[in-house]
């Protein structure tokens, strides 16, 4: 009952939107949030479920963007005749080259030789791959530098970009989870936060896998766009026979379209999850979540389910940043902050309250909905405390000019006063 | 022979003192982390922009003794502020402890809900630094530039390359060595020193030999906050003020505490210089350095550059997992398991 008008609550807060500003900004803001929790669904897999602390999302939400760009954009031709092949044989060697050194480090005996041989593999395999890599990056770079300069993609419909996005994501954290889990909780935070950094500086500087800070836009989108709708006269002869108007109209039904199909996929994830929680395996993961030791001497392979969770979670995360860079129709690498792709993440897991699904997605949809409106809100409470100031005071300008910086401040205050007083979120975990 | 010595100020140029003063301020942070970890037991992830907070404090007393007219002579008019800067973030993490910290620390919760609650933290240090002074570069350094600079080495010694020495590297240089001794003075001779190394060591019998807990915490927040601060500001003196950028040395900070070994002061300051030497190496270009050593003819034609400059983090990170893949406990032995 409680946790119904909870949920009744944040709607209101939508569609409070709705009235006060408009139906297309509540819209827009609930978009956002259906991805939002999302995210925060994966994360409370990771963390409610199995206790482990990643907070390298941002790397797995980058990831699904990436692969909303290879997998719909057009592919580049000229590009990939020009250098595709030496590059994928570059990077082929690269990955040889990882796998050798730890073939060797595996296979061969301890001692000088094993050593050597792992340093051997590992500095004529970078010497071959730099040797092969350049020459094909600059040749892929030179292709029409102001329009692709990249490999381009394949030109599939977006709706395949999203599981492949996950499935990037859920690559990469096999390979982290393979080398982190199983250090400390602190250890795992850095390690994360780490890779989350490398991941994004790699987008932002491989030019011909992503354009970098070029960025990438007009991606295709599976709904239809707002000037086709414009353009079709049935579409506008129903809005006249409404009397709305009809470029209002389109905004707004490309956004429900939106909606639909991503209401549908928190539902199915949802669903899903509720159901793992309940399952023999979500009381496992409970199990070694709550203590590790007793789970281990149960007969539990703690590392193994780690790997497993650690991998789902971050799947679900680059699911939720390729619908993201889909809905945004446009790839910016510079634009993947961790305070808005990480730390905010956290903020939705915990008020929301961890290890609750329901609560997570509430997290996301509230903390979402805050964030965005906090700008507004905070401008109007300044006009009202500097009211008493003179007219261009420097003082005043600056605290009118700095209303934008108070969302931080106020994620940070909902987080440290939900820890204090409410420690286990707003609807906790059963 | 000229080559040689040519190659050897190239080098010092452009790595070896960079990298000096890189990992004097990367020690510095380290050494704010690792006392917190040790004494406190969690990582604090506020501590990149407690270091923004001391660093923007300074930069205002700075502003203000400029527009007094007040100056340093020839150095930074920020050495100056920086007691005063001190001592205000002192208060703030006093604050923060009193207001945040001690109610986790009276029902001993878990490390990792102090690192969450260090998370909060940050975000609202952030949104302050951000709030006052915004979010864009800030210069603040003023005084003589150069101790030595380009041209006047190279009118003095004869060579084609110059070797610049910029004061805000001979300062950073010279008070980390202070900063440094007196800590490691404080730690090792005064009764509060020791009963801080007690309180870290075993937390149970420092508590049964009547140390107040209370205190050594106080202590530890006080130096915390003149590490970070003095770190923050000799970097800014040394590169730029921009909070995101102090956001971002959280990385470096944190991989030279691990690699050093969690919770030993000593590690940290082996750690800093680790990583710096080793982010710098590993982005400069050699071409220079190599083409005065190789004989005439084997000049390299490629600009002998492991990774450019923009993976300077992938640096920091690589190290932080080889180290804690191979050696969990730090280069030095840490605490941690």
């Amino acid at each position: 009952m409680k946790n119904a008008l909870l949920f009744v609550a944040v709607f209101a807060l939508f569609v409070g939107t709705g009235f006060v500003q408009s139906w297309n900004t509540a819209l827009a803001i609930f978009n956002m949030g259906l991805i939002s929790a999302i995210l925060a669904l994966g994360v409370n897999l990771q963390w409610g479920y199995a206790g482990l602390f990643n907070i390298g999302i941002m790397g797995f939400v980058a990831l699904g963007g990436l692969a909303s760009v290879i997998v719909t954009m057009p592919p580049t031709t000229e590009a990939w005749e020009a250098g595709g092949g030496r590059m994928i044989a570059a990077l082929a060697v690269g990955a040889a080259t990882v796998l050798g050194a730890i073939l060797s480090r595996q296979r061969l005996p301890r001692g000088w030789a094993r050593t050597l041989a792992m340093l051997g593999i590992i500095v004529a395999g970078f010497l071959i791959y730099r040797s092969l890599f350049d020459p094909a990056r600059d040749a892929i770079e030179a292709v029409n530098p102001a329009g692709t300069g990249y490999l381009g993609g394949l030109g599939l419909p977006a709706l395949v970009a999203w599981p492949v996005g996950a499935a990037l994501a859920a690559g990469a954290a096999w390979i982290v989870g393979k080398t982190a889990l199983g250090l400390r909780s602190d250890y795992l935070a850095i390690a994360t936060l780490g890779i989350a950094e490398i991941i994004v500086a790699v987008l932002k500087n491989e030019d011909w896998l992503s354009r970098g800070v070029k960025n990438v836009v007009g991606l295709p989108r599976p709904v239809p766009y707002e000037i086709e709708l414009q353009n079709t006269p049935a579409f506008v002869a129903q809005a006249q026979s409404w009397g709305a108007d009809p470029v209002a109209l389109s905004a707004i039904a490309v956004k429900l379209a939106y909606m639909g199909i991503f209401a549908g996929i928190l539902i199915t994830l949802i669903g899903l999850a509720q159901m793992a929680l309940n399952s023999p395996w979500g009381r496992m993961m409970r199990a070694i979540r709550d203590n590790e030791v007793a789970a281990g001497a149960m007969g539990k392979n703690v590392k193994g389910r780690h790997l497993q969770i650690f991998i789902l979670g971050s799947a679900i995360c680059g699911l939720a940043g390729a619908m993201m860079t889909t809905l945004d129709s446009q790839f910016t690498p510079a634009s993947y902050q961790p305070l808005r792709f990480t730390f905010l993440v956290w903020v939705m897991v915990i008020v929301g309250g961890s290890g609750n699904n329901l609560g997570s997605v509430l997290g996301g949809f509230l903390i979402w909905w805050l964030w965005v409106q906090v700008e507004p809100l905070g401008a109007g409470l300044m006009q009202v405390l500097t009211f008493p100031l003179p007219d261009g005071s420097a003082l005043k300008d600056h605290l009118l000019g700095s209303v934008q910086h108070m969302r931080l401040l106020t994620m940070g205050l909902v987080l440290l006063l939900v820890l204090r007083f409410s420690p286990r979120g707003l609807i906790p975990e059963k | 022979m000229t080559d040689i010595l040519n190659a050897f100020v190239a080098l010092s140029n452009f790595v070896l003192i960079p990298a000096i003063a890189y990992g004097s301020q990367l020690a510095l942070g380290a050494l704010g982390v690792t006392l917190i970890y040790g004494i406190l037991r969690f990582s604090n992830f506020a501590h990149g922009d407690t270091m923004a907070f001391g660093t923007m404090v300074t930069i205002l007393v700075t502003w203000g003794l400029q527009a007094a007219g007040v100056s340093f002579g020839v150095l930074p008019t920020a050495v100056l502020a920086l007691p005063i800067g001190i001592a205000v973030t002192a208060g703030m993490l006093l604050g923060t402890d009193r207001v945040v910290y001690r109610f986790y620390r009276a029902q001993r919760a878990k490390p990792v809900i102090l690192v969450i609650v260090s998370m909060g933290v940050m975000f609202i240090m952030n949104g302050l630094v951000r709030f006052v002074i915004g979010p864009n570069d800030q210069r603040f350094a003023d005084g003589e530039r150069f101790i030595i600079s380009a041209r006047d080495f190279r009118a003095w010694s004869g060579l084609n390359e110059g070797l610049a020495f910029r004061t805000s590297q001979g300062i950073t240089i010279v008070t980390a060595i202070v900063v440094v001794a007196l800590l490691f003075w404080f730690l090792n001779k005064t009764r509060t020193g020791k009963s801080m190394r007690a309180f870290s060591d075993n937390e149970d019998l420092a508590l049964l030999s009547g140390i107040n807990p209370e205190r050594v915490v106080m202590y530890t927040w006080v130096i915390v906050a003149a590490l970070a601060t003095v770190a923050g500001v000799l970097y800014g003196l040394d590169k730029s003020f921009k909070p995101f950028t102090y956001f971002q040395l959280l990385l470096p900070i944190f991989a030279s505490a691990v690699v050093g070994g969690l919770g030993n002061p000593l590690g940290a300051i082996g750690g800093g210089f680790v990583i710096a030497f080793s982010e710098v190496a590993v982005t400069y270009a050699f071409k220079k350095v190599l083409g005065y050593l190789m004989p005439e003819g084997f000049e390299p034609n490629t600009l002998v550059q492991l990774l450019s400059t923009d993976y300077k983090l992938a640096v920091s990170f690589a190290l932080l997992v080889i180290v804690l893949l191979f050696k969990p406990t730090g280069l030095f032995k840490g605490k941690a398991i």
